[in-house]
């Protein structure tokens, strides 16, 4: 199993019984002590828990819903998978005092296709929280009501996306919709809906427990808490990390064992590659952010081969709706096949990078909108080397 | 029962009003700033609408007034203040003082690198497609000076064209993957044969199991081809065949035109939709070389005839004798893609259908038996080419229980598209033609009940108009013949007359409440069905199904674009043709009378109309196609 290194927060043994805690409370202060820790969503958007909490708590409506996003689907990122299956009681009961804090009746988790193998377990533990009482008709004894269900993902990248989970989750093709309005209005079923990723709950069921001031003791200005990290690539200790928001990346780097490394990608396969010049930086929201996923690559590594590999995941895994995304991401892998053999000229280059600034800004949904992330990153910071296969200017042209 | 057109399956949040619900302040306003402008509009407007209130021109592609929002070609592209990215104008709606940017140039820059994508992707030459000159890709492309293909070109094909079916051809390499059709077919028609497949770069519109046209449960309206933006959907056309018959001295090539024609073709030549062209369209088929025009009116008033007494017989049988056998409400059967699709998805409920066929057809087979008679024309050598604003009747002239008479009865289906091309083609410019006062002889006459059939609603109140009469005597009780419920857009109408003070031979029928209910779209069928199947229509007797949104005005052969107000403008011009016309009832009409002295003599629904202007229908369900 990943070691979590030095665990602070995801022990669930140093951890009081923040349901309880929760139930005690009215629906409103577990939304106040939610915002007040600070906490944002960290599937990798970052958006403030507490407010989207608050949206959906005072959104009208007879029946609303919390959704678990399980579908861990971004390449590199393992770490729910961990949480689902070790901390299962952080996630369900995060999960509960969501409900109850937005007045939710019913709970989901997307679990992502290639887990089912942990649905045996989830449904074993949804079990015994029912006969505990800790889940079913009036929970611990108070007037509240909410169950967990689960669906299964099959495998599509985009259902990450919460509007197109939620599409996922009422039985249509999982493709984006269109915001406003948001989920927290109009959501599953066209009711007020919460989506938040496995380690947001975890972290929920933290808050509610050691309070919102000790959360906020961890990480940065604006990046509170700590943040679980999936460590993979060309390192001697790959595996699941619990670092403080604000970590350096060069610190990760010796924390892994990474040795003679060239670039890191951080975020996944839509996040941004970051050379070793730049490793100063740090992991927070207001640096590099990350949903999780840690992959670093040593100087072996053709980075030209790390970007195709990259645009084919994208060209593939576009829920093929808008235009940018669909058609945007063929011509960036073109682009790519281009540099391979040589023919692509710099003002060509310079065309897909505008191109890919494009896709940033007009396509429909996150997955378009950071698709061009890592071709900018990667062409933009190993310039040189990408073209290297370049002839152009040789012969003449 | 809900008489909007419905919206079908769409996801909730691709109505922008649902925002506006949901935050309960409709009614209010806002004010906003458009291009450092200010504006008032009303609060849940969505960007694009508010842009066209103010006329500042927002280009679009996947939008489309009759559908739910996709908000997924993103050419219509806006920069909001204080928003990273750019929003699409037609899905975002208005709930607070935004400021809005139309033409920075991060918004021009995305646009034209939207638009060189698509092109990119979009193989086929425009002068080879049916929609040259009439293309929203061609003409964005010029908006945006496109002078070179930034992004490279396609330039071999990589789909077949789907060319099975009778009525629609699929030509995939046109296609922009904009989803109107989808959003046509699955949610304005609730028939949901065309869906997106696969993902990412390789998704392609689609049918199921990637089935040809042929073979799956398309009812063939053809609303998918009104609204696709490029040539991807187009019309089976079968104008050069015609051309042959045409050319062809021993073939006596007679042509029909249905009601709705004449009131849409002049759009066809850039005249503004509402302009009735019936006295020019006459001269044009002349001068094209028909032998003889006649005018599907007549056969609208025979079917009339033959429906009308239908129903006085389905009405006498189930109230007078008690025959529990007998189905009512009577259902029309004018709509051949209403007829598909109640085959397909209600095959049990057969038995409502009124058997008469639809007026194309009752005319083919008038003209390859009585006319032949009378003209001494050896049926074999004449060709019945019927235009028609439809695409459904393709498929339906090609049904093979249509040749009682021993020939085909309607040998070409064209549509209002073909043959304006066909004028065209023949040098003539239908607004400068000189006007024909008559159609052709033996039929020469035809009434205004004839000619609302052509809008949605139109059947019925043809209907009544004669049913009202044969029973009471008198004309219906409505201020100059305007049966005012049947007219309108709404999905779904109801209403009734009371029938009394009848004719002795009616006298069951004194004081029955006369029911009847019309609905236009097979979205709106589709509510009307399940109302039946609830036992809600116990006591109606008389529906009109119209498969098309606003009946045969808005019907899959006409002149595209379509839109709501479109619809509304040709509805208005054959309401207005209609009311100056001399006879305004079917069974007044003296060609009428005419042929039930002379040919089907033993009257409506009798042997021979029931050989030859009657039908029967076909259990299709999931597998017949």
């Amino acid at each position: 199993m990943p070691i979590i290194n030095d665990t602070i927060f995801f022990d669930e043994k140093a951890h009081g019984e923040a349901l309880e805690k929760a139930l005690k409370m009215s629906p409103h202060e577990v939304v106040l002590e939610i915002r007040e820790s600070q906490l944002r969503g960290r599937g990798g958007a970052g958006f403030p828990t507490g407010t989207k909490w608050m949206l959906a708590l005072s959104a009208q409506a007879d029946k609303k819903f919390v959704v678990c996003n399980a579908d861990e689907g971004e390449p590199g990122t393992f770490k729910d998978r961990v949480l689902l299956s070790e901390y299962t009681k952080l996630v369900l009961e995060g999960m509960v005092i969501a409900g109850y804090a937005i007045q939710a009746q019913k709970g989901f988790i997307y679990l992502r296709g290639e887990y089912a193998y942990l649905l045996e377990h989830l449904l074993n533990y949804l079990d015994r929280m029912r006969k505990e009482n800790r889940l079913g008709e009036n929970i611990l004894g108070t007037n509240y009501s909410f169950d967990i269900e689960i669906r299964l993902g099959s495998g599509a990248y985009v259902c990450g996306e919460e509007t197109a989970l939620i599409e996922s989750l009422e039985g249509h093709r999982g493709e984006a919709r269109n915001r406003p309005p948001y989920p927290v209005n109009t959501g599953y079923l066209g009711y007020p809906t919460i989506v938040n990723n496995v380690e947001t709950f975890a972290c929920a069921y933290i808050v509610i427990s050691k309070g919102a001031q000790w959360f906020a003791k961890y990480g940065t200005e604006k990046s509170k808490g700590m943040k679980l990290i999936s460590v993979s690539g060309d390192c001697k200790k790959p595996g699941v990390y619990e670092v403080p928001f604000g970590i350096k990346i060069k610190e990760l780097l010796e924390l892994v064992g990474a040795e003679d490394t060239k670039a890191v990608q951080i975020g996944g396969a839509s996040g941004l590659c970051i050379p070793m010049s730049e490793i100063e930086r740090n992991i927070s929201f207001e640096d590099v952010p990350t949903g999780g996923s840690v992959i670093i690559f040593n100087k072996s590594r053709n980075m030209l081969q790390v970007l195709r590999n990259f645009m084919e995941f994208f060209v593939e895994e576009s829920c093929g709706q808008c235009t940018p995304c669909r058609v945007g991401n063929k011509k960036l892998l073109e682009g790519v096949e281009m540099l391979e053999k040589g023919i692509c000229t710099h003002h060509y280059l310079n065309e897909l990078i505008e191109l890919g600034k494009t896709m940033q800004i007009a396509s429909k949904c996150g997955l378009g909108q950071s698709s061009p992330n890592p071709f900018i990153s990667i062409v933009t910071n190993f310039k040189d080397e990408i073209m290297s296969n370049y002839l152009g200017s040789g012969n003449g042209q | 029962m809900d008489n909007k057109i419905t919206k079908g399956r769409a996801p909730v949040s691709h109505q922008p009003h649902n925002v506006a619900k949901a935050s309960g302040e409709i009614g209010g306003e806002v004010e906003i700033e458009i291009n450092g402008r200010k504006y008032t509009v009303p609060f849940g407007t969505t960007i694009l609408e508010a842009c066209r209130m103010n006329n500042i021109h927002i280009p679009t592609l996947c939008y489309h007034e009759d559908l739910c929002l996709a908000g997924a070609c993103r050419v219509c592209v806006v920069e909001v203040e204080g928003m990273k990215t750019l929003q699409a104008s037609c899905a975002f709606p208005i709930t607070s003082k935004i400021k809005i940017w139309t033409t920075s140039e991060k918004v021009r820059k995305a646009r034209r690198h939207i638009l060189d994508l698509l092109l990119s992707e979009h193989y086929g030459e425009c002068y080879s497609c049916v929609r040259n000159n009439n293309c929203e890709l061609q003409r964005l492309a010029k908006e945006y000076g496109v002078d070179f293909y930034r992004f490279g070109h396609i330039t071999q094909p990589r789909y077949q064209v789907d060319r099975s079916s009778y009525a629609i051809v699929r030509d995939m390499d046109k296609c922009v993957l904009c989803r109107r059709c989808v959003r046509t077919c699955i949610d304005l028609q609730e028939v949901g044969v065309l869906e997106a497949t696969r993902r990412g770069y390789s998704t392609l519109i689609s049918t199921f199991m990637d089935r040809p046209m042929l073979d799956v449960i398309c009812i063939n309206c053809g609303q998918c081809i009104n609204r696709c933006p490029t040539g991807a959907l187009r019309a089976q056309d079968p104008s050069d065949e015609i051309w042959k018959a045409i050319d062809d001295p021993t073939k006596h090539v007679v042509i029909q035109t249905a009601p709705s024609i004449r009131a849409s073709i002049g759009e066809e030549f850039g005249l503004p939709a509402g302009h009735s062209m019936t006295k020019q369209m006459i001269t044009a088929l002349r001068m094209m070389g028909f032998d003889r025009v006649f005018d599907t009116n007549f056969a609208a008033d025979l079917t009339i005839m033959e429906e009308g007494t239908e129903l006085l017989l389905r009405l006498k049988r189930k109230l007078l004798e008690g025959d529990k056998s007998v189905k009512l409400p009577q259902f029309t059967s004018c709509s051949p893609g209403w007829i598909k699709y109640i085959e397909h998805f209600y095959p049990d409920y057969l038995d409502y259908l009124s058997t008469c066929k639809s007026p194309q057809q009752m005319f083919g087979a008038v003209i390859k038996t009585f006319y032949a008679q009378e003209m001494g024309i050896d049926p074999a050598n004449i060709v019945t080419v019927a235009v028609m604003p439809c695409t459904a009747k393709k498929f339906e002239c090609n049904r093979p229980e249509m040749n009682a008479s021993g020939y085909k009865d309607i040998d070409y289906g064209l549509t209002t598209r073909e043959l304006a091309q066909m004028m065209k083609e023949a040098g003539l410019f239908l607004p400068e033609l000189p006007k024909s006062e008559h159609f052709d002889e033996p039929f020469g006459d035809a009434s205004g009940a004839g000619l609302i059939f052509g809008a949605t609603g139109g059947v019925m109140e043809a209907a009544l108009r004669t049913v009202y009469e044969i029973v009471t005597g008198r004309e219906v009780p409505f201020n100059n013949l305007t049966i005012t419920p049947c007219r309108g857009m709404d999905g779904v109408r109801e209403a009734s007359i009371v029938l009394t003070d009848v004719k002795d031979e009616w006298k069951f029928l004194e004081g029955v409440e006369l029911k009847f209910m019309i609905a236009h779209g097979t979205a709106n069928a589709k509510k009307v069905m399940e109302a039946l199947i609830r036992g809600e229509l116990e006591g109606y007797h008389f529906v009109e199904i119209m498969a098309c949104p606003g009946g045969c005005i808005g019907g899959g052969g006409q002149p595209i674009p379509t839109s709501p107000e479109i619809r509304k403008k040709r509805a208005e011009a054959i309401y207005k043709e209609e009311a100056e016309l001399p006879v305004r009832k079917s069974h007044e009409n003296p060609s009428i009378k005419y042929i039930y002295e002379k040919f089907l003599v033993d009257g409506p629904c009798g042997k021979i109309s029931h050989k030859l202007l009657h039908t029967h229908y076909t259990k299709r369900g999931k597998y017949i196609v």
